[in-house]
């Protein structure tokens, strides 16, 4: 397929996209799913008249209102139903074709939550059907893709990541520029890339929406990659628990081998390029990246030591680059519009837009994406409604298991991969768990620590021993049995196994540990001198 | 493979580049420390005994694992370092049985031997005590799960030396455990020829010969590097 | 110049490092003309005194009357010894740890006889704790002195070097199962 091909298919899709009376857009994304939104839309579907367009559409956001139907009548106008259940069918029919006013809940459009989002990833999120590979293009999909073959070198490519700015939306924050560059330059027969969608922080749902909602914008990004690494071979680690992304992600590809986006001579260059699914039973360390090789290759998912890193020696001892689902998403806005584009969003050093899943005690919990540097205190308060029910906020735990717990003191902060390592939590994949005033911190570093010892592969001894004993001290003290003992051991755990574990779900299990002790340190120190009711289970 | 030099505890040394921190620190008669390495068989970086502050490096680096780079600065011993391996020590002695009286190995362990060695004289730790199984089905050997500290040396010298595959590591986390053909009883392995490598290689007495009484497990590693010498490795 | 006062106790053990320490045969006499037994198995009384100089405990802490002897004797003493495995790391009294208290007494008191099967609980008879610990988990501990039992050398040297005023390193002379 060349460029013309390309633009015949989205000016095509654009006019039919354009040719309804009426769209309705209902999300079919997990969250919404889940509530039986895809019944909705078979119902609507049956419905409505052939004037009407009822499209199922990724990822709306706004998640704890699902299921959400947006329609549009009169261009421009557009209407978002929150909470739509089955029979409220009729009513929305009624309201789209007769025009007649549904009196259904609605959700506002102009509030905090969708205005102040700037959206790079989640751009096509509940605008496109994610299995209908001529809505991506009508979004300039594949474009990005096309212009790379038959215009730039690979080198050209890598040095377009480089200005972007773009750091690996993964946790590590490691230069994605800096990284191809490296595989770029490793000489081998073979080289690999692979999308890692193992995501398995708890309350994090980024990947999984993006993957839901707009698989193809995966592939272009691993087609552009490879082209710039030189790679010929793809494979994305998803986890099996996401089984509607694997559905979409499967049609995907066989949509864009049909096209010709994916396979040999992509484009007519000499390019090639195949990407396969691979499944992941589950375990958390395999989305540390040396473990996930080792699932891919078939043996045991177990990290190992690096130095080398997969950039050199990676899948079957071949370079390889791997990437997270977020990162890849960025690629083809950043070939389609620029390095120098991407690098004008955000904070000096991290640049571009973050997506977040919000999650625990907040209004709105759901999926937003904000440009870095963006103040803590506007995401939690601002696009997230604050704290429910009238409590006060008390922290807001980012990273998952290996970042730490931020209080009320830091909101101020403007959200960065530093800003948040100074906080002595990380930026990690973008999960937000927001606690109200009723959160016991102890307890929390408590489950974190239940988490990691039950993750924890059981290679390396700090890990696999540490992370025991930690969480036992942990328990003690919540439970009230703890001593000042415990509490001085603990503190030489965390640092022991911080320093010594093999890879990063060692090296950072303390983290929630060691933030609760730098701000909430009087909790434990209340529980030892028994001043305060054992923390038990929320 | 380029020749380069490197500076280990204050020394200047030269090394090659397809060495790691160990090798050089043992050519050169620095003592690292070592649990679950054996020379031979590939480095498994599993135990983090043998961790070594690399400057520039944002925590301490396995020795066996690491290669040597050009102008890499290694300090081998520190009192941190001494801690943190001290408390791997007690780690270890804390998540399996190891009673040392009774033990068939006593006096011929390497835990027990790296214990001393590091001056670990108790553990503060709790003991998890936790009921491990023990697989007495062979006919010549035994394995005692209480007494393993999961080095994997017999999962590897069983698959690179001997080429039979016949252990593995089963369960995740603490639960991890040696396991013989899938969870078969070692007695009725099909893949196991009996050659009793992984025994000798086991720095503990977790696999042991039988008919042994307390004390009286020696066992012969040094027939690893006989072998590599043989095979002008 | 006065004695040096020393109170030793026997716990959960086999009272192998008391005899070790009678293993050092005549240099007891030297050690005795700077100590004074105040409380032991060696000796005849039935009180530990409100204050001792040394407190040696052979034994791991599994029943009821271990637990209160040990903080006694932490109470009691200004330096206080782990002398033995079973006081450091539980030993072979330790190897219960693995079964519940259940367990134990239904396979030695029920399983295994032939006649009278009955608990041994009640009057008189400690209760045993759910796990066996070593004692520096139950009180803290200044000196471990490894080895099943410790050898006559190392005790004569742990002694006499406190007794110089200085604080040994058993483990240049012992370890764990020695």
């Amino acid at each position: 397929m060349n460029l013309d091909e390309l633009n015949e298919i989205k000016e095509k899709q654009k006019k039919y996209n354009q040719s309804f009376d009426s769209y309705i857009k209902v999300c079919v994304a997990a969250s919404c799913k889940s509530l039986k939104s895809d019944q909705i839309k078979d119902a609507m579907r049956e419905k409505m008249d052939e004037k009407c367009q009822v499209k199922g559409v990724g990822c709306l956001g706004l998640c704890s209102k699902g299921p959400l139907v947006s329609v549009t009548v009169d261009t421009n106008k557009q209407i978002l139903y929150e909470s739509v259940k089955a029979e409220d069918v009729e009513t929305l029919f009624n309201a789209t074709c007769k025009k007649e006013a549904a009196k259904l809940p609605q959700c506002s459009l102009d509030q905090p939550f969708f205005k102040h989002q700037q959206k790079i990833v989640l751009e096509n999120s509940g605008e496109i059907d994610p299995e209908v590979i001529e809505d991506y293009i009508e979004k300039d999909g594949y474009q990005a893709l096309l212009k790379v073959l038959n215009e730039y070198g690979p080198e050209e490519v890598v040095r377009e990541m480089m200005d972007s700015g773009l750091r690996g939306r993964g946790g590590g924050g490691y230069p994605t520029g800096l990284k191809w560059a490296t595989v770029n330059k490793a000489r081998s027969d073979l080289k690999y890339v692979i999308c890692n969608a193992d995501e398995g922080d708890p309350g994090a749902f980024m990947d999984r929406a993006v993957l839901e909602s707009d698989p193809h914008r995966i592939i272009e990004g691993m087609a552009i990659a490879a082209y710039a690494v030189g790679a010929s071979r793809g494979y994305i680690y998803v986890r099996a628990e996401y089984p509607l992304a694997i559905e979409r992600l499967k049609r995907a590809i066989r949509k864009a081998r049909s096209k010709g986006f994916l396979g040999q001579n992509i484009s007519g260059t000499s390019f090639n390029f195949e990407v396969d699914i691979r499944l992941g039973a589950g375990a958390f360390v395999c989305g540390e990246e040396t473990a996930l090789i080792a699932s891919i290759e078939g043996k045991r998912g177990q990290p190992t030591p690096r130095p080398p890193y997969p950039a050199e020696v990676g899948l079957w001892g071949k370079p390889t680059l791997i990437n997270n689902v977020e990162t890849f998403a960025n690629i083809a806005p950043i070939l389609r519009k620029g390095g120098a584009w991407y690098a004008s969003i955000g904070t000096e050093k991290s640049k571009g837009t973050k997506v977040f899943a919000l999650a625990g005690k907040i209004e709105n919990t759901g999926l937003i994406e904000v440009p870095m540097g963006f103040k803590l205190r506007d995401i939690i308060f601002d696009i997230g409604g604050g704290v429910p029910e009238g409590l006060k906020f008390k922290a807001v735990q980012t990273g998952g298991p290996s970042g730490g717990c931020i209080p009320e003191d830091l909101l101020d902060l403007h959200v960065s991969y530093e800003s948040l390592r100074e906080a002595g939590s990380i930026m990690g994949s973008g999960g937000m768990i927001i606690m109200d005033e009723t959160s016991k911190m102890v307890e929390v570093a408590r489950y974190f620590m239940e988490f990691c010892k039950s993750e924890s592969c059981g290679k390396c001894t700090p890990c696999r021993v540490g992370t025991v004993h930690m969480h036992d001290i942990l328990d003690r003290i919540a439970k009230g049995t703890g001593t000042e003992a415990d509490l001085s051991l603990l503190e030489e755990l965390c640092d022991m196994v911080g320093q010594t574990s093999l890879c990063g779900l060692g090296q950072t299990a303390p983290n929630p540990v060691l933030s609760t002790l730098k701000y909430f340190r009087h909790e434990y120190d209340n529980l030892i001198q028994k001043q305060e009711q054992p923390q038990v289970n929320q | 493979m380029s020749v380069l030099t490197l500076t280990i505890d204050g020394q200047e040394v030269g090394a090659s580049s397809d060495q790691t921190i160990l090798d050089v620190a043992k050519a050169h008669k620095i003592n690292i420390p070592t649990m679950c390495f054996l020379e031979g068989l590939t480095p498994w970086g599993g135990c983090r005994i043998c961790v070594v502050d690399v400057e520039g490096a944002p925590r301490p680096l396995s020795s066996c694992t690491t290669h040597v780079t050009e102008g890499m600065v290694v300090t081998t011993t520190t009192g941190k370092l001494e801690s943190y391996r001290k408390m791997i020590l007690e780690m270890l002695y804390a998540e399996g049985n190891h009673t040392c009286s009774v033990c068939v190995s006593n006096g011929h362990c390497e835990l027990q031997d790296k214990a001393q060695e590091m001056k670990m004289d108790h553990v503060r730790l709790p003991y998890l005590n936790q009921n491990m199984p023990m697989d007495s089905t062979h006919e010549h050997f035994g394995l005692d799960q209480d007494r393993c500290i999961l080095c994997t040396r017999c999962v590897r010298v069983c698959s690179e030396i001997e080429g039979a595959q016949t252990w593995a590591v089963a369960g995740r986390g603490v639960d991890s455990h040696i396991i013989s053909d899938l969870g078969t009883p070692w007695g009725e392995s099909d893949s196991c020829t009996s050659c009793g490598k992984c025994v000798q290689v086991c720095p503990t007495g977790s696999l042991v010969n039988k008919g042994n009484a307390v004390n009286e497990q020696i066992k012969k590693v040094n027939f690893l590097e006989h072998l590599l010498q043989m095979r002008g490795q | 110049m006065s004695k040096v006062t020393v109170a030793t106790v026997w716990l959960d053990g086999c009272s192998g490092c008391h005899m070790s320490f009678l293993d050092m045969d005549e240099r007891l006499i030297e050690i005795a003309e700077k100590i004074e037994f105040v409380y032991s198995p060696f000796v005849d009384v039935k009180e530990l005194p409100e204050s001792v100089d040394l407190g040696i405990i052979e034994g791991a802490v599994s029943n009821e009357d271990d637990l209160k002897k040990a903080l006694k004797f932490r109470k009691s003493c200004k330096f206080l010894i782990s002398l033995g495995d079973c006081a450091i790391n539980g030993n072979v009294p330790a190897m219960r740890n693995k079964f519940s208290v259940r367990e134990c007494f239904d396979r030695a008191y029920h399983e295994n006889v032939t006649e009278h099967p009955i608990d041994p609980v009640g009057e008189g008879v400690p209760a045993l704790l759910e796990t066996v610990k070593p004692v520096h988990q139950v009180v803290p501990v200044d000196l471990f002195v490894q080895g099943c039992p410790p050898s006559a050398d190392t005790i004569y040297y742990v002694l006499t070097e406190l007794l110089a005023g200085r604080t040994p390193d058993p483990t240049t002379m012992t370890r764990f199962g020695a």
